[in-house]
């Protein structure tokens, strides 16, 4: 039926739905970050990595089972969002926008160092071996399929939290506009903090999913980084849609070509790719035009 | 006294090795001075409020190109830096003219150059069949590693007066940008674009001016750190934690003073050793937990070092 080349192709393009899912659920976090706050966290994936960490620790070390350790990892980090907007964004709020990325550039080398000191440059995984689903002479790993399907499982329960509860009207209204509504009552500084707070557990949540598949060191940060950035800017930085959208077009693309040559060049033209529409569509992909 | 004391200070620093050269300060200096004049490269622009975070991808092309050309055709550094600068001009033309014809600044400029960083970092370790990926890559010694024509050698003194040179030329470079009516321009352009351009500022073309000054600097001294070290690493000379060591070092010493990026270095590579000998390897990572506190001290501090107002540069300049 199929011929070797497509079942090739086709579970690269089914690897990329599956690591697009991830990819999305990164750049929800920050999107929702952006879209209140106004600022963009450059050291979100050390979140992550910190978050890793968590799950290395209290499964492996401590062994705590897998679900409880992942409940602690997720309020962990989000009270370490919490923590990095009440000491490095909240005194930077008035400031230009450029100030407030290089502090959490700042912030990305001291969580990045300090991992370093701590825990050293080893790679450390949890040790679990998830089975492979095979498909029609696919290879698919549950621990993807896993985190494809909690990544949307997050993003429908933030779906309905934003959509569905009186605090998360008041954040998608203060992403609307930042001035009007502490005149209508709404205290900004508490949306503020509970937003840091999901986007902190939305960065435990990645955590606890992506240690299913990768190692944790003190770079990892930097393979994911840089990624989401160009997602959320691709999106159209605070737009969710457009980040959904453009998570999945840019797993596309590194996984199509990572097929073809190696992942790393994947990775190169996906962003290229993200230069060249950056030119084509400066507003996000889903822009209308002015 | 103003006038004759860079002379002064410049002919001090010329002398200095005929008087004392031991080799490890020797070696620090000439280090402090090629970052130096990386760092002085990046705050030429980001002095306008045009933060790049593209030239850790500047300093490893320019890196890259003169060290490949001279392995694979035994293309003289001579002739090779230049060329390595006009690849990096061309890469850094590809990148800001669109952004700048389409008005992409602020954080999203920040972000397409930080896309360009990632990107040099991935295609060095992607054709390791070339470069070496992430292992890294190692000039191909000349002559006894001694050579004018590989520009390769073994004594410091040598290299002092090199860096000593280029680090020169970079605050000349700054020096010359900031008594020009360029500055006007990127100052007017940084306030407020539309109006720059109302009266008259062609607002693409003087901030592309500015960039490709800066780009090429960083691509000269990322060449001349390869020169020195013999050695680059993706790591070490391209990619992210590269453009924010830029960034941090420069907003550190100052970057609206001629001298900040200097002094920025001084203050990080002489902390790094300091940790690094005081306590040995157990101090790994120590030099960055610390960086990182202060870069955040800082901005959040004394904002005004980073993107101030109108008055608190003029201040500043007449001040220096």
């Amino acid at each position: 039926m199929f011929d070797i080349f497509d079942i090739y192709l086709l579970e690269a393009l089914i690897n990329g739905v599956l690591l697009g899912g991830v990819l999305a659920l990164l750049a929800l976090g920050l999107n929702l970050i952006f879209g209140v706050i106004d600022v963009v966290w450059i050291c979100y994936a050390e979140l992550i990595m910190l978050g890793m960490y968590g799950m290395f620790f209290l499964f492996k070390i401590y062994s705590v089972p897998f679900l409880v350790a992942a409940v602690i990892c997720i309020a962990g980090v989000g009270v370490l969002g919490v923590a990095l907007h009440v000491l490095v964004i909240a005194p930077l709020l008035g400031a230009a926008p450029i100030n407030q990325l290089l502090a959490t550039g700042g912030v990305l080398f001291f969580l990045q160092s300090a991992a370093t000191v701590m825990f050293g440059i080893d790679f450390r995984n949890l040790g679990i071996r998830l089975p492979v689903l095979e498909v029609h002479d696919m290879f698919i790993s549950y621990a993807r399929l896993l985190a494809f399907g909690a990544a949307l499982a997050g993003m429908v329960v933030l779906y309905l939290f934003l959509s569905r509860t009186y605090t998360g009207t008041a954040i998608r209204a203060i992403a609307q506009d930042r001035q009007i509504m502490p005149l209508m009552g709404v205290d900004a500084r508490r949306i503020y903090i509970i937003t840091s707070a999901i986007g902190g557990a939305l960065a435990g949540l990645a955590a606890t999913l992506l240690v299913l598949q990768y190692d944790v060191h003190p770079f990892i940060g930097l393979t994911f980084g840089p990624t989401t950035f160009m997602i959320c800017v691709l999106g159209g930085l605070g737009n969710m849609v457009g980040g959904f959208v453009a998570s999945f077009v840019f797993a596309e693309i590194i996984s199509v070509s990572g097929l073809y040559l190696d992942l790393e060049w994947g990775y190169v033209f996906a962003f290229g790719f993200f230069i060249a529409m950056m030119f084509a569509k400066p507003q996000g992909l889903l822009a209308r035009r002015a | 006294m103003s006038r004759i004391l860079p002379w002064l200070a410049g002919a001090a620093l010329i002398a200095l090795p005929f008087v004392y050269r031991e080799p490890y300060p020797m070696h620090l200096l000439i280090v402090v001075l090629i970052w130096s004049s990386m760092y002085t490269s990046w705050s030429v622009m980001g002095r306008f409020g045009l933060v790049s975070l593209g030239h850790g991808g500047f300093m490893g092309i320019g890196a890259y190109t003169t060290a490949l050309l001279w392995n694979n055709f035994g293309l003289t550094p001579w002739l090779g830096i230049p060329v390595a600068m006009l690849v990096v001009a061309i890469v850094a033309l590809i990148i800001a003219w669109p952004c700048f014809r389409f008005r992409i600044i602020g954080h999203y400029f920040a972000l397409v150059t930080l896309a360009l960083s990632a990107i040099v970092l991935q295609v060095i370790i992607a054709s390791r069949d070339i470069t070496g990926g992430s292992l890294g890559y190692t000039p191909q010694r000349y002559n006894g590693g001694s050579s004018i024509f590989a520009l390769q050698f073994t004594d410091k003194v040598t290299w002092y007066l090199i860096a000593l040179g280029v680090w020169g030329v970079a605050l000349f470079i700054r020096y010359r940008v900031d008594r020009s009516m360029l500055r006007y321009a990127l100052e007017a352009i940084a306030e407020d674009e539309d109006a720059a351009a109302a009266t008259g500022v062609h607002v693409t073309w003087e901030k592309l001016k500015i960039t490709l000054i800066s780009a090429a600097m960083t691509g000269f001294a990322g060449a001349l750190y390869c020169q020195y070290q013999m050695f680059i690493s993706p790591d070490t000379v391209s990619g992210i934690s590269v453009s924010l060591q830029m960034v941090f070092a420069a907003v550190v010493g100052g970057i609206y003073v001629l001298l900040g990026p200097t002094v920025g270095a001084f203050i990080t590579i002489l902390l790094a050793e300091f940790l690094r000998v005081g306590f040995g390897t157990g101090a790994v990572g120590w030099d960055n937990v610390i960086y990182g506190s202060l870069l955040v001290l800082f901005i959040i501090f004394l904002p005004q070092r980073l993107v101030g107002t109108v008055q608190a540069k003029f201040a500043r300049v007449r001040t220096a």
